[in-house]
């Protein structure tokens, strides 16, 4: 009778990368609801050409790197970047910039770097900023929100797959419309309530359906909270950065503001941001001290770069600059070890 | 309530405790043979005071310990020592350890033991020594002999005595049923510990998932002042340095103990165990065992003695090899895999884990670290895990060492949470013993420099002073030179000429060595070239007697050792026969040799026609001094005589044509040169009349014919013609005549002496020989003037 020969532990919890990647899949519904709510079916065509092209990309590379198929592509982690870079782009998206998108996100950013688990950078993130340098005419290209438009005006699942593959009068269809936040940087005439009184874009504590879509993804985010699939530290410390850059930073609502804390909250992608985009723990810092610098940092330059930079959104730049940080940061956030003084860098440094 | 703290991370893996709680504690018999390995502790190995074939009783003493950190082992069960032999013991490797093989007789009778009556009024140390000799040792998992903790030092007093009643790893009850059970005699244990340690406080720290446990355990300590600590069930909660964390606050320094601290730690079965030690005098023979696990159809608690296998304990569970593919012994966590089910069961051995398939399912493959840091929070030490896994891989050992790699207590809560399934602290086993083996491999090879260093250092050395010693002798050899030419004196050179052809034709075997062990090399090397081995015969006599005499004591040595192999019924019998044997044969070869040699001493002369004139002169003149009479052929000595006459010729041109040149340049050693041609003159002469003298066939007429090279057969010669002459004369003047000529004898001799022993000369040996016989018979022929002048007047 030959037993095996195993080493310790025997045992092993429950959680697995494909549970947990799936559970961040399952996660992105609320906000995908409310995207489609009240922009029209642009974001689901978006993430079905990018979750396709992305496991194509992923599968081509595995052969090229003669590993399973099957076994990597079960870990579902091409599928979360092709959410998270189909959520990010504006709704009925050209299907050649998604394959653009996807094609540098996998096979550049994810495998050149050695697969899963070994990009430094954020893949979605990067392959969003070299869409928004490269076409900067499509990567600009906003949907007009319902409110501000009527139902009828918001793409059907028809008109957005048409729209997507550049069949039919593609730019009639949809009305474009600037997002609030490059309104607010456009502005440098009226008072910030003036702006809110004349724009139709503006809701209550920001854009119409963008307050929406940003609190779907906090419920979201909350949910991942709850499952434990990441720690409290990095998102806080990014609301919180952002809010406090943008109390200190609030000048009365002059037309020169950066805006209030709660519209830079429910703006644009910050909660996608908070628990989504910084919360991927293989380019982020490691340890729970690390995120929280990470993530406030990273919320100090959103603010930023909205305030005072050229883009009116900057979440991916801010996430993407501190990603170079992160191994920096985990360098000087080790925790102390049980029975030692100090932690190691301290000691030996 | 007590205030407790809390431990950073741990996990809550499913408990899985309640099968095997179903029962009371079972005890498991006897088995037909129990192994007992001679280690089941940290620290030396016991050694066995028993031999093979031995009645033991149950509770005897089969092991002593060896040193300090060390425990004995006791007999679990009466019967007959079978073997002791190493045997597979339960340890990760699968590896075989010394063990002493029972046969139990079934009649488990107990060797005559009592109990301490009133252990209070005892020293101290004795109850130390009682422990000690109770083989009491960690029962929690680790093995550390329960003697050496309690053996505190005075500089280190104790605040807090903690019994680990934890038991966090999940299957395993084998202390929670022991606290059900036994909690009276754990808590009086507790107080003997106390007694010993004299701390402020004692406590006791169960988890929560135990509520029989600390019901019985707080009841039995009502009134004694222990306290009883619950806490939140979590692991690993159970570790020492953990549950000292939760009951204190305190943190074990890195590297340092918990006595460092004023903290003292024991295992509430070692606290049962040192109870029945003391009041009841029984070692540490058994223990409760938990057997659990899907594949047994009754899991539940056994009693076990020592040493029973695992195949017994299984069998009584009714175990199912069928549905089983890992058999674990100790638990889910930190438990290591059993291949062969007849190790036994030993002193720190908790549970038997038998899980079905589906239980415990094989380890996927491992995929890539996602960087998620859930091994990070889940670290009960605060470690990276993340960063070790890495630096792991690159084995990067100064890094690992620089994240504390050496705190990682193998718990195994990082590898449970791991989303990839990566099994971190197999590399962490790894790492750490690549790190222990390259300090090892530093030692050796700093070791080994220094030895290389000292090497180097004394070649040097010696190369340095032999090249002292060739420039010194150069200098003397100059310096003679010099003086040697100075006085004119042309025998030196001709001497050193003559020394010199002589140690070209005979190999340098006339020089005697000064080592005989080299003399056995060079012997050695010659006959291994092919050479003639060249030795005199008195070189040879002395060897073949030293070596006849070795050889007798080893042959003495050889009986000697095999008599004691014969006393001791070795094994090794025949071989020291053989050996025995051997020598004796040598023995006999070495007596034979060397009586054939010493027949050969006396007629050698005569037979050794050899080529060489020189070797041979010289052994005809050591052949007399061995007192044979020179004898040889009539057709051997023209043939000699005509040889050395052809070669005088042609010295004596050489001479002469030296003496010309010298002449014409108007050398200063002309008239040396004249000298040497007259000389060479009257040799040739000298061998002429010889040759013309040999068909004589007498013995003495011979022994003038001899070599005119050799100044003692000369002599020899001349004193049997100065005999001849003298037949006439009467015998005072015989007798004075032969005392004058002696007397020059001597003189001459002794000049010779000098002068060979201011060369160096090889012959001087010989010279200083012939001079005591000279002088010998001097004085004899002085007593014989004496007596015969006396006569005559």
């Amino acid at each position: 009778m030959a037993f095996l020969k195993v080493s310790s532990p025997h045992a092993h919890g429950p959680m697995s990368t494909g549970r947990v990647m799936r559970l961040v899949l399952m996660a992105t519904i609320p906000g995908l609801v409310a995207l489609t709510w009240f922009f029209g079916f642009g974001t689901l065509t978006n993430v079905l050409w990018a979750s396709l092209s992305a496991l194509a990309f992923e599968a081509l590379a595995l052969k090229l790197r003669k590993r399973p198929i099957a076994f990597y592509l079960n870990d579902c982690s091409a599928l979360v970047t092709a959410f998270l870079l189909g959520i990010a782009l504006p709704p009925g998206s050209p299907i050649w910039l998604i394959l653009v998108g996807t094609g540098f996100a996998i096979l550049l950013c994810k495998h050149m770097y050695g697969g899963m688990g070994y990009n430094p950078f954020n893949p979605a993130m990067a392959a969003y900023v070299l869409l928004l340098i490269s076409f900067p005419v499509e990567m600009t290209n906003w949907l007009a929100p319902l409110g501000a438009v009527p139902a009828s005006e918001l793409l059907g699942p028809v008109d957005a797959l048409l729209r997507s593959l550049g069949i039919g009068s593609a730019p009639i269809d949809g009305v474009s419309m600037a997002t609030p936040l490059d309104i607010l940087k456009q502005n440098d005439a009226l008072l910030v309530d003036d702006l809110w009184a004349q724009t139709p874009q503006f809701g209550t504590v920001a854009g119409i359906g963008w307050e929406w879509v940003n609190l779907a993804f906090l419920l979201g985010g909350l949910y991942l909270l709850y499952r434990r699939v990441f720690t409290w530290h990095a998102p806080l410390s990014m609301l919180l950065a952002i809010a406090i850059m943008a109390l200190l930073f609030n000048d009365g609502g002059s037309s020169a503001s950066g805006g209030g804390a709660l519209f830079n909250l429910f703006s644009g992608a910050t909660m996608f941001g908070a628990f989504f985009i910084i919360t991927d723990p293989v380019s982020s810092a490691v340890s729970n001290r690390g995120r929280v610098i990470y993530g406030a940092l990273i919320g100090v330059l959103v603010y930023i770069i909205r305030a005072w930079g050229n883009y009116p959104d900057a979440v991916a730049f801010a996430v993407l600059l501190m990603n170079f940080a992160a191994p920096f940061i985990d360098h000087y956030t080790q925790p102390r070890t049980y029975g030692h003084k100090k932690p190691n860098a301290q000691e030996k440094a | 309530m007590r205030k407790i703290w809390d431990i950073h991370g741990g996990i809550h893996p499913p408990e899985n405790k309640t099968q095997s709680l179903q029962d009371n504690i079972r005890a498991a018999g006897i088995p037909a043979q129990l192994i007992v390995p001679l280690s089941q502790h940290i620290g030396a190995p016991a050694a066995p005071i028993v031999n093979v074939g031995d009645r033991v009783l149950k509770g005897q003493m089969i092991g002593e310990a060896k040193g300090f950190v060390s425990a004995p082992v006791h007999a679990p069960s009466s019967g007959t020592v079978a073997a002791i032999e190493p045997r597979v013991i339960p340890h990760p490797s699968g590896m075989s350890a010394p063990c002493v093989v029972i046969n139990c007789d079934g009649k488990d009778e107990w060797i005559s033991h009592q109990g301490i009556s009133d252990y209070r009024s005892l020293d101290k140390n004795t109850l130390v020594d009682t422990i000690r000799n109770a083989g009491i040792a960690g029962m929690g998992g680790a093995g550390f002999p329960s003697s050496v903790k309690l053996s505190g030092s005075k500089d280190k007093p104790i605040e807090t005595l903690i019994l680990n009643g934890t038991e966090c790893e999940p299957y395993i009850t084998a202390d929670d049923i022991l606290m059900q059970e036994r909690a009276a005699e754990i808590i009086a244990g507790a107080e003997i510990l106390r007694h010993i340690v004299e701390p402020n406080e004692t406590l006791i720290g169960v988890e929560d998932n135990k509520p029989e446990a600390l019901a019985a355990m707080r009841a039995a300590a009502e009134g004694t002042g222990i306290e009883v600590v619950s806490f939140p069930t979590k692991y690993p909660s159970g570790g020492e340095k953990q549950l000292i964390q939760i009951l204190t606050g305190k943190e074990v320094p890195s590297g340092g103990l918990p006595a460092d601290i004023g903290i003292v730690c024991q295992n509430i079965g070692s606290a049962r165990a040192i109870y029945r030690a003391v009041c009841h005098g029984e070692p540490l023979i058994s223990r409760v065992t938990t057997v659990t696990g899907e594949a047994c159809s009754t899991p539940r608690n056994y009693d076990v003695l020592i040493g029973t296998p695992v195949q017994y304990l299984l069998d009584l569970s009714h175990f199912d090899a069928s549905r089983c593919i890992r058999l674990i012994m100790g638990g889910p966590m930190m438990g290591y895999t059993l291949q062969d089910t007849a190790v036994p069961i030993v002193k720190t051995s908790n549970c038997v884990l038998a899980p079905t398939v589906e239980e415990l399912p094989p380890p996927p493959p491992a995929q890539a670290c996602i960087r998620c840091g859930m091994c990070a929070e889940a670290c009960p030490v605060s470690l990276l895990p993340q960063q070790m896994y890495w630096f792991s891989r690159a084995q990067e050992h100064d890094k690992l060492e620089e994240h504390n790699l050496a705190d990682c207590i193998e718990c195994g809560a990082c590898s449970y949470v791991c989303p990839s399934n990566i099994p971190l602290v197999q590399y962490y086993r790894a790492s750490k013993a690549e790190i222990r083996q390259a300090q090892q491999d530093k030692i050796k090879a700093e070791r080994s420099k220094e030895r290389f260093e000292a090497r180097q250092a004394r070649i040097e050395r010696e190369a340095a002073e032999k090249e002292a010693k060739r420039k010194a002798r150069l200098e003397a050899a100059k310096a003679k030179q010099q003086s040697a030419t100075k006085d004119g004196s042309k025998d030196d050179i001709i001497q050193a000429a003559i020394a010199r052809s002589k140690a070209k034709k005979s190999g340098g075997a006339d020089n005697p060595p000064q080592d005989p062990a080299q003399a056995a090399i060079a012997r050695a090397q010659a006959a291994r070239s092919g050479d003639a081995v060249s030795e005199t015969a008195e070189e040879k006599t002395a060897r073949l007697e030293k070596q006849l005499a070795s050889t007798e004591k080893r042959l003495a040595a050889a009986q000697q050792k095999l008599q004691l192999a014969i006393d001791n019924n070795d094994d090794n019998v025949e071989a020291f026969r053989s050996g025995v044997e051997k020598t004796e044969g040598k023995l006999q070869a070495l007596r034979k040799e060397l009586d054939a040699h010493r027949a050969s001493q006396a007629p050698a002369p005569a037979e050794s026609v050899s080529d060489d004139p020189a070797a041979a002169a010289i052994a005809r003149a050591q052949a007399k001094r061995a007192g044979g009479a020179e004898t040889e052929s009539p057709d051997a000595a023209r043939e000699r005589l005509t040889t050395q006459i052809a070669s005088t010729e042609k010295r004596l041109d050489a001479a002469q044509q030296k003496h010309a040149d010298a002449q014409a340049q108007g050398d200063a050693n002309a008239a040396a040169f004249a000298t040497a041609v007259e000389k060479t003159q009257a040799k040739l002469d000298k061998l002429r009349a010889e040759l013309a003298a040999l068909p004589a066939a007498e013995p003495e007429p011979a022994a003038e014919a001899s070599n005119a090279d050799d100044p003692a057969a000369q002599a020899i010669a001349r004193a049997l013609a100065a005999r001849n002459a003298n037949a006439e004369l009467s015998e005072a003047d015989k007798a004075r005549n032969a005392v004058s000529s002696l007397e020059k004898r001597i003189a001459k001799t002794q000049q010779k002496l000098d002068q060979a022993q201011a060369d160096g000369d090889d012959n001087a040996a010989i010279l200083s020989d012939t001079l005591a016989k000279l002088q010998g018979k001097l004085d004899e022929a002085r007593q014989a003037l004496d007596a015969l002048s006396q006569e005559e007047n």
